[in-house]
């Protein structure tokens, strides 16, 4: 009869093309925020499972080390976690890939083997850091011939030379790049490349240039010069702790600057004999670069951070530095925490025996001749091209921070996955503007009428605490790690506190039938059925919108009977698999979303078919 | 059933009403129906009403009798009294309850057997008596709880879901309200939450008896071709006459109401009933002409919804009766029980 009035699709926000995979690649947030796009939840339900070599090696084929990562990665998955949006605390998405790391087996046999013959290809790598090592190990298994050129007398790059040992053991770090040199990669090291052009007559048919940030950067103030024996650059003085050559520090010392590097300096600096460690920053604590989790540690281990004072001088009595003279500032902020003014309020001078500067650090390549067909853009950088990673010398590639500035470990490695694609197609002389687009497979998790192949309750947790070494103990050397890594207890209850956010809510519009179920069981609110509309109109319709316009909206397409629509606030959803228990008709389903993504291994297959 | 129980999530934004609640303080147990059973959504549109009223959960009482419908007590409301009664006899226990306690919302939860069937007489004299309650009539045609046999809401024509034709006449609760005297009268469906919520806001607030015959789709034994009650027909034949908004008295009633089509009904308790009339020659104040087109469209088929009765001038049981106004619980024991004397001199009157 007469059909409900109002109830017709008009003008409005069309249904939602979840084929695209960056639709359900954005809902996987620690995924999407991944530079490497890590798959997280997936790995996670690895390690749920006691698969901790699975795990591992999944793990391995986006992020390369994750032994490495799993302890000092800077982890912008886990400020993404999902979960952080209904609890406290985001999922320990870090420490639970080094539960994997920690706890597989010998999983050589599963890696690339060198192969048989090479295809003939020299590449030359230039730095021994975690871009260079990924380039290597994407290109070498395939045949390609890899050398890596390394100033120092052990690889690694600033991995080595400026993450402690007290993060970061040895071990881990020799084991992961030594699974790369197994695949046949030369590795040349005490072997600085003083001369592009040099390199290039060589005849290497690419070069790829990996040769980080490493000059830290100088604070020119009166009495630099006079007090320089106990000035030290931040990331020179831990390379040189590093290689042993620095043993000790005075007792009362200072950490100008208040990023990560100056975390690991003044913590450096405990250990080498200072007892009065005082990281000095010039702004309050909301604008401090240094990860919060990083901070804490330091704090831990009583580093006093001290806020609103900027240097002024360097005070030398009788060529010896006695301390620093800093002013003391205050700031206006607006509403948003931006600054709107700063005051000088007085002047202190602190004393002190030596003072470390962490305050950044710059490349430099002194050693590409600016003739040596490279351009060279703003500040003094090669122009590079931000999806091939080539410079305007076509067999020339660039990754990691020398390629765009210093990031961290992890954009690195990403780098150095896109720049092997683009390596590999100039060397098969292929276009390199296409690089292969990503897939999605969707697959169900359904095994019985309320039976999924994942753990879809959810677990109320909160965030297991890593245990430390305790504080007498850590400082007796530098090698000592401080972090244990989780138990078995820990690690258990972790790895449900995953939402497992791959595992997508499915829509079939057709075989809905309107009933409501899904609605009134979501733990969250965050399902409507209601008219066609624009998409802020839609938000509005939902109990408890979803504050981040960022987070997509699923609409449907219209509903059988009335012609409505189903709508979705993918923002808070719990991934609990309750819509899909309550449906009477499976119009719902839950599916595991595989976002692929491609490197170069198979291109190379696709290239041989 | 579902695999586990609904978690409590703690959401940064989640709307709360004056108490500070959410509405998910409103909720109950893990519904025990069959998924997508019509009735899961008429609970979890009750607690929506009441968290919306910002009645305090504990100032509630939850009525039922025996049958799918009579279970959802449980599954809202978890911090209000509750009692299930015996088949059919929930109006005798709510008439008992609302007449030693008037200060508490009391809400019937019942299905067309236990209404219509074995607790008929019960549910006619409730209303007759005007007790001040809400009667929720869960209505799916069928007798769930025993695998789907026609209940006395089934339509002539409707078939079962083995293909069995019902022959006897339905008893429509809706008329048969009308014709008793109640002083609310409702059809709603479980499908559209936009008119049910609202719906049971006015029938809590109305001072009397308010019956809501509620559409509820059994999925498991009416839901298929053939069947007058399943989502799929009553989608389609479903016809909105009165909208019906609770208003609060501290709350201006806008003038944006039609003029004509849209009228304010006053409360006892200072608020309103905003009625739209969707159907401009629709009367919801007139009992016979209201009747007769229920009855007149109900014969071509269309399930007419809305408030389609209301009379707010009549005495609800405790005024007629002239009730103790206290509740009975707050009474000294002296005045509760007036002592030996006084029933010697009550029974003398009757000699």
């Amino acid at each position: 009869m007469n059909a409900p009035d109002g109830w017709k699709r008009q003008d409005t926000a069309p249904p939602t093309d979840t084929t695209d995979p960056d639709y359900f690649h954005k809902v996987v947030d620690c995924q999407w925020a991944c530079p490497a796009h890590t798959p997280v939840p997936a790995y996670i339900r690895l390690i749920a499972q006691g698969r901790f070599s699975d795990a591992y090696i999944m793990n391995r084929q986006s992020n390369v080390f994750p032994g490495i990562l799993g302890r000092v990665c800077d982890r912008p998955c886990e400020p993404a976690c999902r979960r952080a949006r209904v609890e406290e605390e985001p999922v320990a998405i870090c420490r639970l890939k080094r539960v994997a790391a920690d706890h597989k087996d010998d999983i050589t046999d599963r890696l690339p083997k060198k192969p048989s013959k090479t295809n003939g290809k020299r590449i030359a790598l230039i730095g021994a850091g975690p871009a260079s090592f990924t380039v290597a190990n994407d290109l070498a298994p395939l045949g390609y011939e890899c050398t890596i050129f390394e100033r120092h007398g052990v690889p690694g790059g600033l991995m080595r030379s400026n993450i402690p040992a007290f993060r970061l053991p040895e071990s881990v770090l020799t084991e992961e790049l030594g699974y790369i040199l197994d695949m046949g990669v030369e590795l040349r090291l005490n072997s600085p490349v003083g001369s592009m052009k040099a390199l290039l007559d060589e005849g290497y048919d690419a070069v790829f240039v990996g040769t980080g940030a490493p000059k830290g950067k100088e604070l020119s103030l009166p009495g630099r010069k006079e007090g320089d024996a106990n000035i030290h650059i931040g990331i020179d003085w831990l390379e040189s702790v590093a290689f042993e050559h620095t043993k000790s520090i005075g007792k009362k010392v200072l950490i100008i600057g208040v990023g990560n590097t100056a975390m690991d300096c003044c913590r450096t600096a405990l250990r080498l004999g200072a007892d009065d460690v005082k990281v000095m920053a010039r702004k309050p604590r909301s604008f401090f670069k240094a990860s919060e989790w990083e901070l804490e540690d330091a704090e831990a281990e009583n580093v006093a951070i001290t806020v609103n004072h900027s240097p002024k001088s360097f005070v030398v009595e009788n060529g010896v530095l006695t301390g620093m003279v800093f002013e003391t500032l205050e700031y206006e902020l607006d509403e948003k925490g931006a600054i709107l003014s700063q005051n000088v309020t007085g002047e202190v001078t602190i004393p002190c025996d030596d003072v470390v500067l962490a305050i950044g650090q710059e490349n430099a390549f002194e050693w590409i001749e600016r003739d040596a067909g490279l351009k060279f853009g703003k500040w003094d950088m090669p122009v590079v091209d931000e999806t091939t990673f080539q410079s305007t010398t076509p067999r020339v590639f660039f990754g990691g921070d020398a390629a765009f500035g210093p990031k961290n470990i992890i954009w690195a490695v990403e780098h150095g996955h896109q720049a092997a694609i683009s390596i590999h197609q100039y060397c098969q002389d292929q276009l390199l503007l296409a690089h292969p687009a990503n897939g999605l497979e969707l697959t169900s998790t359904k095994m019985g009428m309320f039976e999924w192949r994942y753990s879809n309750s959810f677990d109320d947790a909160h965030r297991r605490a890593m245990p430390h070494v305790e504080l007498a103990k850590r400082f007796k050397d530098l090698g000592t790690e401080v972090e244990l890594g989780f138990t078995a207890e820990q690690a258990a209850i972790e790895v449900e506190r995953c939402l497992n956010c791959d595992v997508q809510t499915i829509f079939d519009a057709p075989l809905c039938t309107e009933c409501d179920a899904c609605i009134d069981i979501c733990p969250v609110d965050c399902l409507a059925i209601t008219q066609a509309g624009d998409e802020v109109h839609l938000r509005e319709t939902l109990d408890a919108p979803g504050l981040d316009a960022e987070q997509a909206l699923f609409v449907s397409d219209d509903l059988p009977l009335t012609g409505r629509i189903m709508i979705k606030d993918e923002n808070i959803c719990l991934h609990c698999g309750l819509c899909a228990e309550r449906c009477p008709t499976a119009a719902w389903d839950m599916q595991e979303s595989q976002i692929i993504i491609h490197h170069v291994e198979d291109m190379a297959e696709g290239a041989s078919q | 059933m579902t695999s586990f129980a609904k978690p409590s999530i703690n959401l940064k934004n989640a709307k709360r009403n004056a108490l500070g609640l959410t509405w998910h303080d409103y909720e109950g147990a893990m519904s025990t129906l069959c998924a997508g059973c019509g009735h899961d959504s008429v609970s979890a549109c009750m607690a929506k009403a009441f968290f919306e009223l910002s009645i305090e959960p504990h100032r509630a009482v939850k009525i039922s009798g025996i049958g799918c419908s009579s279970k959802t007590t449980a599954y809202f409301l978890n911090e209000a009294h509750g009692i299930n009664t015996v088949h059919g006899r929930m109006p005798s226990v709510a008439t008992g309850a609302a007449a030693a306690n008037s200060g508490l919302t009391y809400i019937g939860v019942s299905g067309d057997g236990d209404s219509l069937s074995i607790g008929m007489g019960q549910f006619a004299h409730a209303m007759r008596r005007n007790v001040n309650m809400l009667y929720m009539l869960e209505n799916n045609g069928v007798y769930g709880l025993t695998k789907g046999q026609f209940s006395a809401s089934a339509d002539v024509g409707s078939k079962s879901k083995k293909g069995e034709v019902n022959l006897a006449p339905p008893i429509d609760p809706v008329t048969l309200a009308m014709s008793l005297g109640a002083t609310f009268v409702a059809r709603a469906f479980s499908g559209d939450r936009e008119q049910l919520v609202p719906l049971i806001k006015a029938g809590l607030k109305h001072n009397g008896f308010g019956l809501i015959d509620v559409i509820s789709p059994c999925v498991s034994f009416n839901d298929h071709a053939g069947s007058t009650k399943s989502y799929a027909h009553t989608y389609k034949y479903y016809h909105k006459a009165v909208h019906a908004d609770y208003v609060p008295m501290s709350k201006e009633i806008k003038t944006s109401y039609d003029a004509g089509s849209s009228v304010p009904v006053k409360l006892h308790d200072g608020g309103s009933i905003v009625l739209r009339k969707i159907d401009e020659d629709y009367d919801p104040y007139d009992r016979g002409a209201a009747y007769a087109q229920v009855v007149e469209r109900a014969a071509k088929g269309e399930i007419v919804t809305g408030l389609l009765y209301v009379d707010e001038t009549q005495e609800d049981m405790a005024a007629t009766n002239k009730l103790a106004s206290r509740p009975l619980n707050t009474m000294p024991y002296d005045e509760l029980c007036p002592g030996n004397a006084e029933l010697t001199a009550l029974q003398n009157r009757y000699r």
